[in-house]
């Protein structure tokens, strides 16, 4: 079983004798690292909703330790956020109780972590082989003359941000495209109007 | 054939929930297993010649059996289930998770019981929002009916599962990766030894699987180990039934369970309805991005492990890309790289830096911009970049559509250096814009 101190708040997997199996090892409200680097109202800034530190607690429940929920703790700041701030990494790092370069070296890396503002929806749109044999290139062409932008742009009017994404495993509805969570089918230069009137 | 994993699933259907799941005669595997010993049903996995779905074909049962137990146990012991499908060209695990969630999860407890594992994580790839909503359904139920938790159905044996649903990236697939991304450290690859087994997942002893692989043990359990060798075709040691795809522009793509060692042309012809009017068949890559181009000769090949590899390339995931007469292949091959270039995880320079060099040098050539030395260049590469020159096996994947392609496609790649054109152009299949606009 896995060792540790049983702090823990009731959720999370037990192991057969019904111990917990991660107990919550992290320290008791931890004290922000940098703190005596900000000023009071930026701390205030800085604090996380009381809907997202649920969320982040339900999520601890599952994992050993709390590095383990830094994936899940900052797509739920996204989700709450539209997306990841520096100050919003260092607020999840400072509830983790980790270091924000520990956090920034996770965030980095995920293509699906937004590090820079999007817009109110996210296309992906596939540019994967058989997207690609299927037509990806005009349907993208199409798509850009229509938002007016370019791969990593938002339009100005903030509704939609344009990337590409690796393969959706969708490759026999190829192009496919996802908006927000919807997958569609199927998309060419002559529906993908119809598909993004969908969306305000 | 009768179709065993796929039997629940209907196109446009909803899953089955707990209750029409269990009047199908589900969960009865999942009883049957708990009144076994944990290490008869290893035996029975070995014995059916069950093979890694996830592409690399490795024996289930040898990998399980690695697991130390008994006085050597050192639990907790974990199961690793890879959702994270994101190889181009490969669409079996959505399937098979949206379309019977239940399968997947008596799957996963048969399979944590017979390694005796204590927590089961599922690593699901992001963009699969509709998987992650139905599994997280029937994890939910499965709970409710006491299949999950402490002493399951009055056994000695308590698992639980989490479902962990990551932020998108290729290499967090690679079994080491994957470990790393799962404790929320930046996702490369980790040095083997020591094997996943003996230390994985914190440092624990852990077993990695694909989807698709785990979805057949209960099938196994069920019907037994030479059911499962009877209804496969292959010659070698290669049990059951296999979903093979066709992606491109054949009449009908789609997905089909059927035995494995499955004829490549049956697939495509019989299954896939062949080529579309006004295109004929090129080259096909067996299963996925990282698998290599085969040419029309090779259609007859049975689509097995050891087949495949004996004709030069390898099965991958059984999901075929198919390249048609009318598609620049130079085009196809960077549009490959760039994808390989783009999820290199940075950390071995010759993936970092090599990658990204052989998708300039194969954009050069499609826009006519190729010169001679560059084919010698991107042979060197092709030698560079595999065998255990590279960290991980993600740079040796992304050279065998190369290396493959530049023998297949030799004729088009003179072509292009000759003429300084691509003559593809203006069908409307030209080279990737974002990857134009990169490179200016």
């Amino acid at each position: 079983m896995w060792i540790g101190e049983e702090r823990g708040s009731g959720v999370g997997i037990r192991g057969s004798g019904g111990e917990l199996l991660f107990p919550d090892t992290r320290t008791p409200n931890p004290e922000p690292r940098d703190a005596q680097k900000k000023n009071a109202g930026a701390l205030i800034d800085r604090m996380l909703t009381e809907v997202e530190k649920r969320e982040i607690e339900e999520e601890r429940g599952h994992y050993p330790d709390n590095r383990a929920v830094s994936v899940e703790a900052l797509k739920i700041v996204q989700r709450a956020r539209g997306w990841v701030s520096d100050d919003s990494l260092a607020d999840v790092a400072d509830y983790l109780g980790l270091s924000t370069a520990e956090v920034e070296s996770v965030a980095t890396f995920y293509s699906l972590i937004y590090r820079q503002p999007v817009g109110r929806h996210v296309i992906h749109a596939c540019d994967s082989i058989s997207c690609w044999i299927m037509g990806y290139g005009d349907m993208c062409e199409t798509l850009k003359q229509k938002l007016g932008v370019g791969l990593g742009g938002t339009t100005a009017d903030g509704r939609f941000t344009l990337l590409p994404i690796p393969c959706l495993g969708n490759c026999d509805h190829a192009p496919a495209v996802m908006i927000d969570e919807d997958l569609h089918n199927d998309v060419t230069a002559d529906n993908v109007d119809a598909i993004l009137e969908r969306y305000d | 054939m009768e179709a065993v994993l796929t039997r629940n699933i209907r196109a446009g259907r909803e899953p089955l929930d707990i209750g029409a799941y269990e009047k199908a005669g589900g969960y009865q595997s999942l009883r049957k297993a708990l009144k076994l010993a944990p290490g008869e049903i290893v035996e029975m996995v070995k014995q059916s010649n069950l093979r890694g779905r996830g592409g690399g074909g490795f024996p289930t049962g040898i990998k399980w059996a690695a697991i130390p137990q008994g006085d050597d146990a050192r639990p907790p012991a974990y199961l690793l289930v890879n959702a994270d499908e994101m190889e181009p060209g490969t669409f079996k695990d959505r399937l098979l998770m949206e379309g019977d969630p239940h399968q997947c999860i008596e799957a996963f407890i048969i399979s944590a019981y017979a390694m005796q594992a204590q927590a089961v994580f599922i690593f699901l790839r992001a963009a699969y929002h509709e998987s992650a909503r139905r599994l997280a359904r029937a994890l939910a139920e499965a709970r409710d009916k006491g299949y999950l938790g402490q002493k399951i159905l009055g056994s000695d044996y308590s698992l639980d599962i989490v479902l962990h649903r990551s932020a998108g990236r290729y290499i967090c697939g690679e079994e080491t990766s994957l470990l790393n991304a799962m404790e929320g450290v930046r996702p490369i690859p980790r040095a083997k030894p020591p094997l996943p087994q003996v230390a994985g997942l914190w440092g624990q002893p852990t077993v990695v699987n694909n989807v698709e692989t785990l979805c057949n043990v209960p099938h196994i359990v069920e019907r037994g180990a030479d059911w499962f060798n009877g209804v496969s075709l292959a010659e070698g040691k290669d049990g059951g039934t296999k979903l093979y795809g066709a992606s491109g522009r054949v009449n009908r793509p789609g997905l089909w369970e059927l035995p494995m060692g499955t004829p490549a042309r049956e697939i495509l012809e019989d299954y896939a309805g062949g080529m579309r009017e006004g295109y004929s068949l090129r080259a096909f890559q067996p299963g996925g991005a990282s698998t290599q181009f085969v040419g029309a000769d090779k259609l007859d090949t049975p689509m097995d492990f050891d087949s495949m590899s004996q004709a030069g390339a390898r099965l991958g995931t059984g999901t075929m890309i198919v390249l048609d007469d009318k598609t620049c292949p130079i085009g196809a091959l960077a549009n490959l790289e760039h994808f390989f270039a783009q999820e290199s995880c940075g950390w071995c320079t010759p993936c970092r830096e090599g990658l990204p060099w052989t998708e300039r040098l194969l954009l050069g050539i499609e826009n006519g911009d190729g010169r001679a030395e560059d084919i010698d260049v991107l042979s060197l590469h092709t030698r560079f970049l595999s065998g255990k020159n590279t960290f991980c096996a993600h740079a040796p994947g992304a050279m065998m559509p190369l290396e493959s392609g530049m023998a297949i496609f030799r004729d088009e790649f003179d072509e292009h250096i000759k003429a300084k054109r691509c003559r593809f152009r203006g069908s409307g299949f030209g080279v990737r814009d974002s990857a134009r606009e990169k490179n200016g």
